[in-house]
């Protein structure tokens, strides 16, 4: 292309740049100016997507039955009314049995993700490119399908599991497990080889090698990944819709789904906003055992962007 | 002082006299030492977890799909054996999609409609945002960062959920609207309108049409810009000539991106609308798996809406792969 241009630029910019403003002002505009459509229109953005959410979670603090307009503060959806977040039988149930979910899901989608991370970024050999294919791909499928899926495969083939809370958690690591495998290897690949391989040019065997030089240096992204999938869990509501089987194992995101089609009150406000605070501190957490762990190497932001 | 071996020294299968230097090169470019066995088990128990409840599930819906219905309970029977498979169920089906009963094509055709629309929507919104934070924001970059990032830990639930209070009839969209002087202020917005559930759409996925745009034009070389300026195009011209070009991968991404998840979209239709009139493929899916009788036609669904999918999902899984290998 125009390397000579390319080359050039720097060191003309500093002369041409007079002459190109005076070109711009005999045409009536300044070419430096910043563009304020622009301006207008991201900060436009910004404020559409999150006044709707900063207006439902104020609408949680209403002291009426309506969602839609403000009555008065008061915590009656929180915990003062009978059926408010915290008192009706079903919602509390429910609440418990979203966290009992995303523990466990944590649990086993991490430790699995972190691992296949790690075996595939070493192993290049027959059968990877399959299973990082596999891993790709339920990772970019619609979640409804996952979901089928899922729902179909226990009810007719593997029907010792039944539809409740195991299936749940079966379903959910399926379909998390490629978070952690994605962020770990993006960390892998900027580590490369060279510490384990140092490691064991000093004695250490595959294990200690691992356990001891290249675990502590996938903390960050493991943190980040865990927090990543406990909001993503906490938040599902499609995957585990379909295998909840009763009423009992819903979580609250399904209570969330099945109420705001009926007639919602505001303790479906309460709920939501209770999802949305828990996945907050999760991930402020993560963030900072993140941050703790890098030492300020590189942002927490501009890591998460890069890998998205 | 004796003179001990060293651990550096070591030769991890212990002294070997005679060298197979073939092998030593074999295995130093495999990574060195590791028994070949290491590194794939610790693949191994994902990959068995995937086989088993990822592979195997899409070869219970192929059986489904195949299989036939109970005469008595109409729940699937599936069949596992591929030359026992009926296809009655999959031409039903399809010719309900395609042909002269088809009354599903409908759904099919507005499916896309509203995807092509929506992903149009965040295209614009998502490169102008993307296109002002990457170039222009100096100083504020972080938090316009922050606050771009945020609809992330937000639930998809909890953002469509807000739009229900806000759209509500006596909601404050209608006051906001009505205190313009625009409309009557009592339009009941939830009650089916196309308009509602594509800027649902919208709202609800445009965070990933901004993310990989805002990644790509932040690593766009500033000097083929200034190249494009010094050498006498407008702002316009550059931004036509070099910028758009050198995103087409990002925006291709991009659009890949936030129409993979609106094909399988139903709870935005659902909460937002809850109209025959607005159906999507999603909700078509969600029904038939949600109502007896209609298994084998879910499981059809689900092979049609992953046809209809394939070729922009390997298209994405292959640049994505190509992107992993090149760093």
């Amino acid at each position: 292309m125009s390397e000579i241009g390319v080359a050039g630029a720097p060191a003309e910019r500093a002369t041409d740049r007079p002459s190109v403003a005076s070109v711009g002002r005999r045409r009536g505009r300044d070419p430096w100016r910043r563009p304020r459509a622009l301006e207008f229109v991201t900060w436009g953005y910004i404020l559409w997507s999150l006044l709707p959410v900063g207006i439902a979670v104020l609408m949680s603090f209403s002291g009426g039955r309506s969602i839609s307009t403000w009555q008065g503060f008061s915590f009656r959806w929180w915990w003062k009314d009978s059926q408010s977040l915290f008192h009706d039988a079903a919602l509390h149930h429910a609440l418990f049995q979203s966290l009992l979910l995303s523990v466990v899901t944590v649990a086993i989608a991490v430790p699995l993700g972190v691992m296949f991370a790690i075996g595939l970024d070493r192993y290049r050999g027959r059968g990877s490119g399959t299973a990082n294919f596999l891993m790709l791909f339920s990772f970019v499928l619609p979640e409804i399908i996952v979901g089928i899926a899922m729902f179909l495969v226990i009810t007719y083939l593997l029907k010792f599991v039944l539809l409740g809370t195991t299936a749940q958690i079966l379903g959910l690591v399926t379909y998390q497990i490629s978070y952690p495998v994605i962020i770990v290897r993006a960390r892998l690949l900027s580590i490369g080889r060279e510490y384990e391989e140092a490691a064991m040019d000093l004695g250490a065997s595959p294990n200690q090698s691992v356990r001891r030089v290249l675990l502590p240096m996938l903390w960050p992204a493991i943190f980040v990944s865990a927090a990543l999938v406990f909001a993503d869990t906490i938040d599902d509501f499609v995957t585990v819709r379909y295998l909840s089987g009763a009423a009992s194992s819903e979580p609250l995101s399904v209570k969330i789904y099945n109420a705001a089609r009926g007639s919602p009150t505001p303790a479906v406000n309460a709920a939501a906003s209770f999802l949305l605070f828990s996945s907050l501190i999760v991930i402020a957490l993560g963030t900072l055992l993140y941050r703790r762990a890098t030492r300020g190497q590189r942002s927490a932001m501009s890591e998460f962007a890069a890998q998205m | 002082m004796s003179v001990d071996v060293q651990p550096w020294q070591q030769v991890p299968d212990g002294p070997t006299p005679k060298r197979d230097v073939k092998r030593e090169e074999r295995e130093s470019s495999r990574g060195a030492w590791y028994p070949r066995w290491y590194w794939p088990s610790f693949a191994a128990p994902a990959t068995i977890w995937l086989l088993v409840l990822f592979v195997l599930p899409f070869y219970v819906v192929v059986s489904v799909a195949f299989g036939t219905v109970d005469p008595i309970f109409q729940s699937p029977l599936p069949v596992y054996e591929p030359w026992y498979w009926s296809y009655y169920n999959a031409r039903r089906v399809l010719g309900r999609i395609i042909g002269s009963h088809a009354y599903l094509e409908p759904v099919f055709a507005r499916t896309f409609v509203y995807v092509i629309f929506a992903g149009l929507i965040c295209l614009v919104l998502g490169y102008a945002v993307a296109y002002y934070v990457a170039r222009y924001g100096g100083k504020r970059k972080t938090l316009l960062l922050v606050l771009l990032l945020s609809p992330f830990w937000v639930s998809y639930l909890m953002r469509m959920f807000a739009w229900v209070n806000l759209l509500q009839t006596d909601g404050y969209v209608n006051k906001v609207l009505s205190f313009l002087h625009l409309g009557s202020g009592h339009v009941n917005w939830l009650s089916g309108k196309p308009i509602t559930v594509i800027l649902g759409l919208v709202y609800g996925y445009i965070p990933y049409m901004i993310l990989p745009l805002y990644a790509f034009l932040d690593r766009i070389d500033q000097r083929l810009i200034e190249a494009g300026r010094d050498l006498g195009a407008s702002p316009a011209q550059t931004f036509r000539r070099v910028t758009l070009p050198l995103s087409r991968p990002a925006i291709l991404a991009g659009c890949i991106i936030v129409a993979l998840p609106m094909f399988g979209d139903y709870y935005t239709n659902n909460l937002l609308s809850g109209s025959p009139h607005t159906t999507m493929i999603g909700n078509l899916l969600d029904d038939s798996i949600e109502s007896t009788g209609q298994g084998p036609q879910a499981a059809v669904l689900v092979l049609v809406l992953m046809v209809i999918l394939m070729i922009p999902m390997i298209y994405y899984l292959r640049s994505t792969a190509r992107s992993v290998g090149e760093r």
